[in-house]
């Protein structure tokens, strides 16, 4: 009984490191949590290896959870290609930012805390994926979100993180709002909220409606769209995107594993899984294919205009969702969980990459004030290089040999245009897709060329006056948005702060050339080597096993494909040039960062600093904060204000009891100062009176009737 | 088994303990008294619970009808009549659980007439265990009114500055409420010629008189819970009294009107309660957006609670009125996972209140720095209020809107708005006063929870949790008798 070790050991890891680490000290806590992680990651390999051969899926019960007519769930694990495909995902990553920790947040007076954290993060996450039916499912999906709150704000003295972790928890309930709607809609359909009864009833209800105020809607599609609200929320897709990056401001393990390789994919491994719903919901898909499309490309074209290195990776990580999910739109989910895949690795190698940059360069997160950080770090150089390569998709055109990115995004492009012949929102998610993949090419080797290349922009590089002027005339970062500029400047000074309150000898040694960018420790590089192995070798050593001939054999009945839908067949059948096409897009997105970045040095900057309206426009994010925080945190305070000051004190209570309450308080006054002195003589007398006349009544009653 | 009078016993322990609490202090010397008072109540709120074990031991949830039944006659052809079912007996639970709870809370807090604050607790705790355990209506009657005079004294006396102002309020609503279901209960027993619960429910009365009756027992069961518009005297009350009257106000208090309305208006008056379904649903959902966004603007910590609590007990009404099996169960649920979160919340209030004296959120912010531990209480706490699966605010809440939800989607579908509308309050409350840096210098000396304060919470935590990961514990015991309640209702809809 390996599964509930795996499932189970990170849980029991996270309550010995949070409730137990003033007695055992901080680093039991933190061995117990990494060796609980990395066994669980390899039992996750045994499961995930076995699946390669015969085993079907089945199911594990543990206990019962709510049995309430009909609406029934188990606490339980599922087991098959899905869901071991995700543990490996999760377990895997996990184990490595464990391990990443140990050097990253070295100097943190609460890292115990954070390691109970990351590990309950993982036991929730993967209870999400092992879930059965709907109830376990929303246990994990509202479990990693509360684990992401809570990351978010570890750092709990900022203000910046305080306000992005509710921010995170809120935008994700929008998101659950209508996840839960949706689960109730199914229990309305089916009359179960089991995966096993659910799944087989789909076919037999593609013609039920619901009727809501007088409207006949197809049962399927209003089910599909409302659990697309919640993949949205978790998945932080268009309009539900400005939690994810805010939600920066937690330590960058976190952000790499929660926010980047797992907890965000929850929503595309959702609609996979609900795969026998969508493929007959044609009008859900064809939604989840143009939000998945417009995400992949606005989240590219902020991608940008950051200046923040984190958040340059987790717009990439918002757009990269998006072409998970117009995968799993046009019907290539096994496509939609393969990019789930690499982009795991590679991603995860991203934010570590950046992480050890930030480490190095002591907590300075805005690239303008990096530069030249090859020659001082270069095994992250490197490491961020494949990375680099796995995300901007360079490869072998028209073969399965290349980086991660390459295979996998290669075949949702590929599909996406295959797919034109059965909806049109397959042509827009093509063509946006091509975009966003030269845009991502872009904005990655930006990343790179700012932070690696060109003259150093860090304190004591000799250029000090010149990066200070340099950085303020671009000013993007301050004039971005009150909330970015407090966001950014909490992020830089808050974590200094927070090390300054506990100065060991080490510190203060390190104090005196805390401006000297320096590589990383041992203990921060393994698993970046780790994970540099899956940018690389992730894509061409398990394309096979995802999308081509062994797919069939390995998901067995854990996708389903509608009788119609035949992309990832008819994917081989695509023009040579569609197969060139994103390669193409990905060399002309390198050779303008050249161009920019690094022939054309400052360029960037003088673009930045003439405030362009496009500029403007991006850099701000495409005014999304604003307007949220306009219409629903001013709209909602105004609204409470009126229901409180207006609603309750002037009208119900102006018109209600107070004049009631202030004659009983006059008259109790009076009689007060007359009398005793103790209210409750009267209270007494009311009741008395009241039961006499109730008596009286009765009486009444009694001897009138028979 | 059912032999002795389990039930006389369970009530009245506690009324008896207070009596010789009075007498004690009319002999005993006035220095040594509060200290064996303190013990000595809370030593009497020990057999109540110990009973209540061994009644759902020997509870059968399975079969009909009530258990552990007493009856002899009384006065006027009426019978002192008692008895529980599985949705009396949680709640029984859920009361008797909790009175030790709200001594032990009083333990240091209290300073002034110690003793007299002692007996009306007891002779609180009687009169809410009589409620439930009541199958006369006249004996209900009484229990329910007689219930109020302790809790407006102990506002009254041992509350805060605007303690007479509150304690009217809450006099006047439910007092006035009362009258209503008093001329109601004569009028049905006028033709029903019976008092006896059991006989009413099986009356089917006629249907103008149903409509009737069914607003007096809502006017009053209404301010009880409380429900919009009717709910303004609760924040007044709870801003006022002391922490444990809080606690009891929250926890057991209002339970007694999603309980009426489960005992008498739904299944007594069915038709007149598909008739008022819309009402009902209307009052609900304004409560759960109205009450939850004043409860975000609230700059004093119990009133944003008290705000909450109104949000959540909106969930109670639609589940009841949904006529669903999954809506009432969840009710049934919601209210005991409230009594639970709800007290736990205004204990927590409490702890920071005894040490420093103000209820003003904005004198808080980042105990997190001197209480590790309590800011870990008041998490757990703070995702049951915003009701985080895994913890029991969860399983009440999906249920009743579930069940809602095959009654009428829409009506579900806006009450879930106040899922997005909890997290908003609750967590910013939670942010303003546990995170950030600590600023206000009077926060400086703050100390964590004592060993006392631990060991209040402990048995709420464990049943947070444990109704949040085995919600069955629950639902298993109030199964039969929900379904029962609303058969004649769910027949109709």
């Amino acid at each position: 009984m390996i599964e509930p070790i795996i499932v189970f050991g990170p849980l029991i890891a996270a309550l010995v490191a949070g409730l137990f680490q003033r007695l055992v000290g901080d680093r039991v806590a933190m061995s117990v949590t990494t060796l609980v992680l990395f066994v669980s990651a390899a039992l996750s390999w045994v499961m995930f290896l076995r699946f390669f051969g015969a085993p079907e899926a089945y199911v594990i019960e543990l206990l019962r959870y709510i049995d309430v007519a009909g609406f029934t769930a188990h606490w339980s694990i599922r087991i098959d290609a899905l869901s071991v495909t995700m543990m490996v995902v999760i377990t895997s990553v996990s184990a490595l930012v464990h391990l990443y920790s140990w050097g990253y947040m070295a100097q943190d007076p609460h890292r115990a805390r954070f390691f109970s954290y990351l590990s309950f993060f993982t036991f929730a996450m993967l209870m999400l994926v092992t879930a059965a039916d709907f109830m376990q499912l929303f246990f994990g999906w509202e479990g990693v979100g509360l684990a992401s709150y809570l990351l978010i704000g570890f750092w709990y003295q900022k203000a910046s993180a305080n306000d992005a972790a509710i921010k995170a928890f809120v935008v994700n309930r929008v998101g659950d709002f209508g996840f839960a709607l949706g689960i109730m809609a199914v229990f309305l359909l089916f009359g179960s909220i089991e995966f096993k009864d659910v799944f087989a009833a789909a076919p037999a209800k593609v013609d039920a409606v619901f009727e809501i105020g007088g409207y006949e809607i197809r049962a399927l599609e209003a089910i599909g769209l409302l659990l697309f609200v919640g993949a949205m929320g978790k998945s932080a897709q268009f309009f539900l995107h400005t939690w994810l990056p805010d939600a920066m401001e937690g330590p960058t393990p976190v952000s790499a594993l929660i926010h980047a390789a797992t907890m965000v994919t929850a929503g595309v491994y959702l609609v996979c899984l609900c795969s026998p719903i969508y493929e007959h919901a044609p009008i859900a898909r064809d939604v989840i294919t143009i939000l998945g499309a417009v995400t992949a490309f606005f989240a590219a074209t902020i991608g940008l205009a950051q200046n923040d290195i984190k958040r340059v990776v987790a717009y990439s990580t918002c757009s990269q969702l998006g072409f998970m999910f117009f995968a799993a739109g046009i019907g290539a989910y096994e496509a939609a969980m393969f990019h789930l895949f690499t982009h795991a690795f590679f991603k995860a190698l991203l934010f570590l990459g950046a992480g050890s940059v930030i480490h190095g360069m002591h907590h300075e997160q805005d690239m303008r004030r990096m530069g030249a950080l090859a020659g001082r770090m270069k095994f992250t150089w490197i490491m961020m290089l494949l990375g680099t390569l796995a995300i901007t998709g360079v490869g072998l055109p028209g073969t399965h040999f290349g980086s991660a990115g390459f295979v996998s995004k290669d075949a949702i492009l590929e599909s996406a245009y295959a797919a034109q012949q059965m909806t049109s929102a397959a042509t827009l998610a093509f063509w946006l897709g091509l975009t966003a993949a030269l845009l991502t090419s872009f904005y990655s080797w930006r990343l790179m060329f700012m932070t690696f290349q060109g003259r150093p922009m860090w304190a004591g590089a000799g250029h000090e006056g010149l990066q200070h002027g340099g950085a303020h005339d671009a000013g993007e970062v301050h004039s971005g948005g009150h909330h970015a500029a407090a966001a950014n400047a909490g992020a830089r000074h808050a974590p200094r702060d927070h090390t300054a309150e506990d100065h060991t000898p080490e510190d203060l040694a390190h104090a005196d050339h805390a401006h000297e960018p320096h590589e990383s420790p041992v203990v921060m590089l393994v698993p970046l080597a780790v994970l540099a192995l899956g940018a690389v070798a992730a894509g061409f050593v398990f394309f096979n096993l995802f999308v081509e001939k062994d797919g069939a054999a390995f998901w067995k009945t854990a996708i389903f494909h509608g009788a119609h839908n035949h992309v990832l067949h008819e994917r081989h059948y695509v023009p040579v040039w569609v197969k060139w096409a994103p390669f193409g897009a990905s060399i002309l997105g390198f050779v303008l960062a050249v161009w920019f970045y690094l022939l054309n040095q400052g360029m960037g900057a003088r673009i930045a600093a003439n405030k362009g309206p496009l500029h403007t426009f991006l850099s701000n994010k495409w005014f999304f904060d604003e307007l949220y925080h306009f219409v629903f945190v001013r709209g909602a305070k105004a609204l409470g204000d009126v229901f409180w000051k207006i609603g309750d004190q002037r009208l119900i209570d102006g018109l209600g009891p107070n004049g009631m309450a202030a004659v009983a308080r006059a008259c109790a006054r009076r009689l007060v100062r007359l009398q005793t002195g103790y209210v409750y003589h009267y209270a007494f007398l009311m009741l008395i009176a009241a039961v006499a006349f109730g008596g009286f009544v009765l009486a009444g009653s009694f001897g009138g009737a028979p | 088994m059912t032999d002795a009078p389990w039930l006389t016993l369970l009530i009245f322990t506690p009324a008896l303990a207070a009596v010789v609490l009075m007498l004690t202090r009319a002999v005993a010397p006035k220095a040594a008294i509060d200290g064996f008072a303190k013990v000595f109540a809370l030593l009497a709120t020990a057999p109540p619970a110990a009973i209540t074990v061994y009644l759902l031991a020997s509870f059968s949830p399975a079969a009909p009808g009530f258990q552990f039944v007493e009856r002899t006659a009384w006065f006027g052809g009426f019978d002192y009549h008692l008895g529980v079912d599985g949705l009396a007996l949680a709640l029984v639970a859920l009361t008797a659980w909790l009175m030790p709870l709200c001594i032990l809370a009083s333990w240091d807090s209290i300073k002034e007439r110690v003793v007299e604050y002692l007996a009306l607790f007891l002779i609180l705790e009687t009169m809410m265990l009589g409620v439930f355990c009541a199958l006369d209506l006249i004996v209900f009657y009484v229990f329910f009114e007689a219930g109020l005079i302790p809790m407006f004294i102990i506002i009254g006396v041992w509350g805060g500055a605007e303690r007479v102002y509150a304690a009217y309020k809450f006099f006047l609503y439910t007092l006035l409420g009362s009258i209503l279901m008093l001329v109601a209960i004569a009028a049905m027993i006028m033709t029903a010629g019976s008092s006896s619960i059991p006989d009413l429910l099986q009356h089917r009365f006629a249907e103008d008189l149903q409509v009737w009756l069914w607003l007096a027992f809502f006017a009053s069961f209404a301010v009880k819970l409380p429900m919009w518009p009717v709910h303004t005297w609760l924040p007044d009350a709870h801003v006022q009294a002391p922490t444990a009257g809080s606690v009891v106000l929250a926890g057991v208090l209002l339970k007694m009107g999603g309980y009426g309305f489960l005992r008498f208006s739904v299944p007594m008056f069915p038709d007149a309660s598909v008739l008022f379904t819309p009402l009902v649903y209307t009052l609900s959902v304004i409560a759960i957006i109205y009450a939850s966004l004043v409860a975000f603007r609230q700059t004093d910590v119990k009133k944003l609670i008290a705000y909450s609590s109104v949000a959540h007990m909106g969930f109670v009404t639609i589940g009841i009125f949904s006529g669903s099996h999954t809506g009432v169960q969840g009710a049934v649920f919601q209210m005991l996972s409230h009594g639970v979160i709800s007290g736990a919340l205004f204990l927590c209030v409490g702890v920071i209140y005894d040490r420093m004296h103000t209820r003003e959120i904005a004198f808080y912010g980042g105990l997190v720095n001197r209480m590790p531990v309590y800011a870990a209480i008041f998490m757990l706490f703070t995702m049951g209020n915003v009701g985080l699966p895994g913890t029991s605010g969860f399983v009440g809440e999906i249920l009743t809107l579930t069940g809602t939800f095959l009654d009428n989607p829409v009506v579900a579908a806006c009450a879930a708005i106040g899922v997005i509308l909890s997290a908003v309050y609750a967590l910013t409350l939670y942010r303003r006063v546990t995170f950030g840096e600590l600023v206000n210098p009077k926060l400086a000396g703050i100390t964590d929870v004592t060993g006392r304060e631990i060991a209040v919470f402990a048995p709420l935590i464990i049943a947070t949790l444990w109704l949040g990961v085995y919600p069955s514990i629950a639902l298993d015991l109030t199964e039969a008798s929900a379904a029962a309640m609303i058969a004649p209702f769910a027949a109709l809809k």
